[in-house]
């Protein structure tokens, strides 16, 4: 009888706690969930009803939207090149950091703060050091004689030039990778010494190895972030010059919010589930054969 | 101490130092911008410290969009999702982490899942919801949803729960402590640490947030300073002087949150590291 008592205060606490959780998740996340769903199967202008139009919106970004097929492949220029430079200079910065420097804390500050720059102010900031004319970059460049691109202006620099500036936003980066050689083993150094390793055997043998689970989170959210690429693009080239910084996201959203396309708008998004669904798996696919898990 | 050891250093803090200067360059830069009088700003080469230094363009900020009125804005939206976010995510942790109930694991497996849902595919569903409460144009839809929690963050909170031991809770219902009782007096005190983590994810997730904005608010009255620098950089992408100056003013207090927290900032990120 108490024993009985017991539980049902537990189960009436537990529900009263999860109780907001349970309606935000319904209302917020399931509910919109299925609805996008169905939606893509709609064509929808939030003015008119919405109405069933079977497969069309599919059809229509598989094959009559040369725009989706651009702002795809801007989108993963961003990620093929712009993730692993990330991922090489945020961890060179913290394999240096991590040798046991003088002001440490010092330079590990100044390479996180500028990745807790807001978004917006980040692009002010870089429109600024990338004007062609008058901007750092370019002043910097003639230094050494270099004539500087167009950069933001330019079909071929701008894409770059958003690498570029993400490059000054890899704190967050370095400072889990430093998180991670700090937990590797002393004793594995000590053991590869020992045996008569060198710098760059103890760092391909020891350091990488160890460190392989921490690089394969940082690929994958690495991925997933600049296939979500939007704000940048918004407020430092419109997704110009000839739609070259059109980036997927930036597509949806001009669908669903400037054309008021729901239905499509809802469509891509599935699109873009599965594309971040898919590179996802093929990583988990694939890490087994690069990442090392240690085995208690 | 031979040459073969001391050469390897030396290049060491070549690279961090070289490293560390191109990388606070970009803020000397904004700085000196930010302070110089226009005819200086324009100047090529440029000329790094302003002569003399003015504040004109900080106060132009003011002038030209109703900055004040943004930037109160953001400091109510900010606090609002805080408070939210407090409210609903630790509970539910709880109640994931400590409780039995019928459905939790069903639920918890729902919440991981769409964790990995990017959050285009519920945008414009929500778009729809808050156009049909009338809340357009009014900044409920950026905050109200806080205060129905967060899935990241009850993740987070949950893994902390997690690691506290059951014999605490248990001493405590011997004592009669009831459940809500042993969350507040004695699970909730030991997890500051990620609660303040969960604090500055907020923090930083309300002053940055842009796309949000964009979507619902048209008007000054309901605008946050993310969506008004870009309203300001439109209509005045020439004055490079005042738009260094305000996105100054929007960095500063990030800044110094860090200063504060710094050791929160630094755990938050290592911990959703290394959880993965």
């Amino acid at each position: 009888m108490s024993r009985l008592k017991k539980n049902k205060e537990e189960i009436i606490t537990a529900y009263l706690c999860v109780l907001p959780w349970i309606l935000g998740l319904s209302i917020f996340i399931v509910g919109p969930i299925i609805a996008s769903f169905i939606f893509s199967f709609m064509d929808y202008s939030v003015v008119l009803p919405p109405k069933f139009i079977g497969l069309s919106n599919y059809k229509k970004m598989f094959f009559e939207d040369p725009l989706l097929w651009k702002s795809l492949y801007n989108t993963l220029y961003m990620t093929v090149i712009g993730v692993p430079l990330n991922i090489l200079l945020s961890l060179s910065i913290a394999l240096l950091l991590n040798q046991k420097i003088k002001g440490e804390a010092f330079f590990r500050t100044v390479f996180y703060l500028p990745s807790i720059v807001p978004q917006v102010a980040m692009s002010l900031l870089w429109m600024w050091i990338l004007n062609p004319q008058i901007g750092l970059i370019n002043y910097l460049l003639s230094l050494f004689g270099i004539k500087g691109p167009m950069w933001l202006a330019s079909e071929q620099w701008a894409k770059p030039a958003f690498i570029i500036m993400g490059l000054w936003g890899i704190g967050g980066n370095m400072v889990i990778f430093l998180a991670g050689l700090q937990n590797v083993p002393q004793h594995l150094y000590d053991a590869a010494t020992v045996d008569g390793a060198n710098i760059w055997q103890r760092f391909r043998y020891v350091t990488l190895p160890m460190l392989s689970p921490t690089i394969f989170f940082v690929l994958i959210m690495g991925i997933i972030g600049t296939l979500q690429i939007f704000t940048q693009a918004y407020i430092m080239t419109a997704g110009g010059p000839m739609d070259s910084t059109l980036f997927y996201v930036y597509h949806l959203f001009n669908k669903a919010f400037r054309d008021f396309h729901m239905g499509y708008a809802s469509a891509m998004a599935w699109f873009l589930f599965i594309i971040v669904f898919a590179v996802t798996m093929l990583n988990l696919k694939l890490s087994p054969r690069w990442v090392y898990y240690e085995t208690e | 101490m031979n040459i073969r050891k001391i050469i390897p250093r030396i290049v060491v803090y070549i690279l961090v130092i070289a490293g560390s200067i191109a990388f606070i360059i970009p803020f000397i830069w904004t700085v000196s911008t930010a302070f110089k009088p226009d005819d200086q700003i324009f100047l090529f080469p440029p000329k790094w410290i302003p002569e003399p230094p003015t504040t004109i363009h900080f106060r132009e900020v003011f002038e030209f969009v109703p900055f004040g009125l943004l930037y109160r804005n953001t400091v109510i939206l900010t606090l609002l999702n805080i408070a939210g976010t407090l409210f609903s995510c630790p509970l539910a942790a709880y109640a994931f982490a400590k409780l039995r109930w019928p459905g939790r694991d069903l639920i918890f497996l729902i919440t991981l899942a769409t964790m990995m849902l990017p959050s285009q595919v519920t945008m414009i569903p929500q778009f729809l919801i808050f156009r049909n409460l009338g809340w357009l144009n009014t900044m409920l839809p950026l905050w109200f949803p806080s205060f129905f929690g967060n899935a990241f963050n009850i993740f987070l909170l949950r893994q902390f729960f997690m690691t506290l031991p059951k014999e605490l809770d248990d001493a405590a219902r011997i004592d009669g402590c009831s459940f809500f009782g042993i969350f507040w007096r004695i699970n909730l005190p030991l997890i500051i640490p990620a609660v303040t983590t969960v604090t500055i994810f907020t923090f930083m997730g309300t002053w940055n947030n842009f796309i949000g904005p964009l979507i619902y608010v048209r008007s000054y009255d309901a605008m946050p300073l993310s969506l008004g620098l870009r309203m300001f950089q439109e209509a005045y992408s020439a004055e490079w002087g005042a738009l260094m100056a305000a996105s100054l003013m929007m960095i500063l207090p990030v800044i110094l949150v860090f200063f504060f927290l710094q050791k929160y900032f630094v755990q938050g990120i290592s911990l959703t590291g290394l959880k993965g």
